[in-house]
């Protein structure tokens, strides 16, 4: 097992013996899971272009020299390749994702190992160093003799990242295409440490990223995000996805969002989006900020009073989507005002042919769209509240109000 | 409703944007600096006037350069030394700077221990309280709002001008010096440039001001609005050094020149303002930008060494979280408050001095990396540095390492210039 830096500098021998130049750089293929390196850069004089070896060439690899197959003069100089990953100038001492410690971490060095394959050795990416281990080295290599280096590094526990976990960020889109980095290793990621990463990247990498998610993840992702850097990343994106984005939005987040981006910037996103959405965030968007209108969220589910249970649970399983925080299920009556709500736990463990208004909580509760927040809070206490509907003058339902929104609401009081 | 909207919209924008550039400047006057300005004054009299046109220039190219660094990349720069620059060097130079800022820390909390001193308080109870009221509050997160409370106790520093202008300085001679550029070899004229220069161009300022616009989230199109913030806060800082020059000048060197040996000294320069008063109300300034740096430095330096070397840091961060920025924090606390509990008290105000010399010495290795770095075309792209740009600010990096090196010269060998 080699560390980059260990084989950075090394000296080039051809097969003759002739010394060829010293390792300036590798350069790795990202076609295969673990990456292989592709072509060794030797150093070029000031100004010339590096030359190029491919690893079929190299004989044999130690700690203090390189050997070729080939003679001086067959080796080329290098033809800048856009899908091969420079380690040292591309990956070392940058920033990379670390999807299974879900942060944005600092590359200190990375392993590689090498491997027998086929009459030749392969070095193939192994791990990437993001600890005091790696750091250490780097600071006292070529300074102190390896072996004592070793033995100080054996101390140090090792703070490693498996390269199936790591996540490139490359801002410039049509390297991204080239060096196939794909971000679905990100949407296995929960939106809110997502957006925690996404939040510690730069202006360029943060706009990389969300480009190359998919409308849904970025939507979940972007919710999650602090409110001042949602509008400066809606602001750089072009209407069109941003639009697509926001439409995937829970309706309460996207109307938060809405209401914080410039009047230009929000009617141009109304305009793009779908004539439901646009209607639906539109109306929240009359409500103000501080009342219960404006924590609520239009996504909710409501079913006939006379249904029974059975019923009931074959009418909510028909959905292919849930709102979030879904934890209870409205009754409307003939004349869709608002009879009555069930918790999810009773649905699951009543009789099928039980009657849904029998299962209802009592008192039943509500609030007008008017209300102040603080009303909502209050009564969200005192009745250890997980949704809270909000009705019009007339008793029909016009959102609900969950708990985690009444979590983050009494966070930025403090 | 929509007007009106507008409007506010656009009065946050600017003073969103209005801040890095001001808050800089105001915690550039430190302790270091209002003793350093007022020992150029009591020693040397209008003869360093001429230093503070060339020092806000070389300031305002220095600090418009991070400025732009971190609305173009949106980075900080210790961040950026460690991308372009590797490990290795990033971590030598990161070593120099918390050395100098160890430095810079203990003057803070000197200048603490000085002001309360005249207030009659001791050292043994304003140090260890300063520190605790410093590390509390930053720990505990409340720091936004006192930083507004430390702002406006700034405006002492309008007490400098009127005591100038109520000494009654010979206008002329002091316009005459601040154009006419004068120059000695000796050693402490030498010593008492680079600290001038170290004080104003303070290294750790460059870090602190390019994360303070990388956090506000400054975006290319408002740059306009940074520019400006920061222009603004580097005239207002030389303004203010102007005066304090000046009214040591005529108030202490006019009887005759010496060196300000202790807070008392550097008092006698508001007497026209404020008569008797004038050491409590010195005594408060000095205890207010003390305290208000000490807040300040510390912390940015634990974010910027952390950044750099790649440990987590945030003050959102449990203990748990980000063990080394909070153990370097604490530590730069702990050793600073120490040093000047332990210390002789005849020593602080030179260490504070010495201090800023340090800054001055490390300004040039700093200054290089960031030249690199914003000419860097992969980086900056069409922002990067105009060729005035880079005029100015290499020569002010060769000029302060020839100074540098004649003061080590002259102390080594006295009298070699003469």
């Amino acid at each position: 097992m080699f560390y980059l830096t260990e084989i950075l500098g090394l000296p080039v021998y051809d097969s003759l013996g002739t010394k060829a130049g010293r390792i300036g750089e590798l350069a790795v293929a990202l076609g295969t899971q673990p990456p292989r390196v592709a072509m060794l850069l030797l150093e070029g004089e000031k100004g010339k272009v590096p030359s190029a070896v491919p690893l079929e060439a190299m004989a044999t690899l130690t700690g203090s020299e390189i050997r070729l197959r080939i003679p001086k003069e067959e080796i080329r100089p290098f033809h800048p390749d856009e899908s091969l990953l420079l380690l040292r100038k591309d990956l070392l001492d940058q920033q990379i994702i670390d999807v299974h410690g879900r942060k944005v971490v600092r590359v200190n060095d990375l392993t590689l190992e090498q491997r027998p394959w086929n009459h030749h050795t392969e070095l193939l990416l192994h791990e990437v160093d993001i600890g005091l281990r790696g750091a250490l080295h780097r600071l006292l290599t070529g300074a102190v003799p390896k072996a004592l280096l070793r033995k100080l590094e054996a101390h140090l526990k090792p703070a490693v990242i498996s390269w199936e976990f790591v996540n490139l960020i490359e801002s410039d889109p049509h390297r991204r295409v080239k060096l196939n980095i794909s971000h679905h290793l990100l949407t296995k990621l929960h939106p809110a440490d997502l957006a925690d990463i996404v939040e510690e990247l730069s202006h360029k990498e943060r706009q990389a990223i969300i480009a190359a998610l998919d409308d849904v993840t970025a939507a979940e992702a972007l919710s999650e995000v602090d409110p001042r850097m949602q509008v400066s990343i809606v602001e750089s994106m072009d209407t069109s996805r941003a639009a697509d984005i926001v439409e995937e939005m829970p309706p309460d987040a996207a109307a938060d969002l809405l209401g914080d981006l410039s009047e230009e910037t929000s009617s141009e996103l109304l305009e793009d989006m779908g004539q439901k959405e646009a209607a639906e965030l539109g109306e929240l968007l009359e409500f103000h900020e501080k009342s219960a209108g404006g924590l609520m969220n239009t996504d909710y589910v409501a079913i006939p009073s006379a249904c029974d249970v059975q019923t009931a649970r074959s009418l909510i399983a028909s959905n292919s989507e849930f709102p979030k925080s879904f934890n209870m299920v409205f009754l409307m009556d003939e004349e869709g005002k608002f009879a009555g709500a069930v918790t999810l736990p009773k649905l699951i463990f009543t009789l099928p042919s039980e009657k849904m208004l029998g299962l209802r909580s009592e008192p039943m509760l509500s609030v007008p769209a008017d209300a102040p927040e603080q009303e909502v809070v209050e009564l969200f206490d005192k009745y250890n509240l997980l949704s809270l509907p909000v009705l019009d003058p007339e008793q029909r339902i016009l959102g609900v109000i969950t708990v985690d929104d009444i979590v983050s609401l009494l966070r930025k009081k403090r | 409703m929509n007007l009106l909207r507008k409007w506010k919209t656009q009065i946050l924008i600017f003073l969103a944007v209005v801040g890095p550039g001001i808050i800089t400047a105001n915690v550039d006057n430190d302790a270091g600096g209002i003793l350093t300005y007022s020992q150029a004054g009591a020693k040397f009299g209008y003869s360093l006037l001429w230093t503070l046109i060339p020092i806000t220039v070389a300031l305002i190219v220095v600090q418009e350069m991070v400025a732009r660094m971190g609305v173009v990349t949106g980075k900080g720069l210790a961040d950026l030394i460690r991308e372009e620059f590797g490990f290795r060097m990033t971590f030598f130079l990161m070593l120099m700077l918390l050395i100098a800022d160890l430095g810079n820390t203990i003057s803070e909390f000197a200048g603490l221990a000085s002001g309360m001193s005249v207030l009659g308080v001791s050292r043994y109870l304003a140090v260890p309280a300063g520190a605790f009221i410093v590390w509390a509050l930053v720990v505990r997160g409340t720091y936004r709002t006192v930083e507004k409370v430390f702002l406006l106790a700034c405006f002492f520093y309008a007490s400098y001008p009127l005591s100038a202008y109520l000494a009654h300085p010979s206008w002329k001679l002091a316009l005459v010096n601040t154009v006419k550029p004068s120059f000695h070899f000796d050693a402490p004229y030498l010593y008492m440039l680079i600290g001038l220069v170290g004080t104003t161009i303070a290294p750790w300022m460059q870090f602190y001001l390019q994360s303070a616009v990388v956090e506000k989230g400054i975006s290319p199109k408002d740059y306009f609005h940074s520019r400006l913030d920061v222009i603004v806060g580097c005239i207002l800082t030389d303004v203010v050094a102007f005066f304090i020059i000046l009214a040591c000048a005529v108030t202490i060197f006019a009887t005759g020149p010496r060196d300000v040996v202790d807070p008392g000294d550097a008092a006698i320069a508001l007497r026209p303002l404020a008569g008797q008063a004038a050491s409590w109300l010195f005594a408060f300034g000095l205890c207010n930008a003390s305290l208000f740096s000490a807040a300040i430095l510390p912390l940015a330096t634990a974010y910027y060494v952390c950044e750099g070397l790649g440990f987590e840091s945030g003050i959102n961060k449990k203990f748990r979280e980000a063990p080394a920025f909070y153990s370097l924090y604490t530590a730069l606390i702990l050793v600073g408050a120490l040093a000047v509990i332990l210390l002789r008290e005849a020593y602080q105000i030179p260490i504070i001095m010495l201090s800023q010399v340090i800054n001055g010495i490390l300004l040039p290795f700093v200054l290089i990396f960031m030249l690199r770095l914003a000419n860097n075309e992969e980086l900056m792209g069409a922002y990067r540095n105009t060729r005035f740009l880079n005029v100015i600010a290499w020569t002010t990096c060769l000029v302060v390492i020839a100074l540098t090196m004649i003061l080590v010269l002259s102390t080594v060998f006295p009298g070699y210039f003469k």
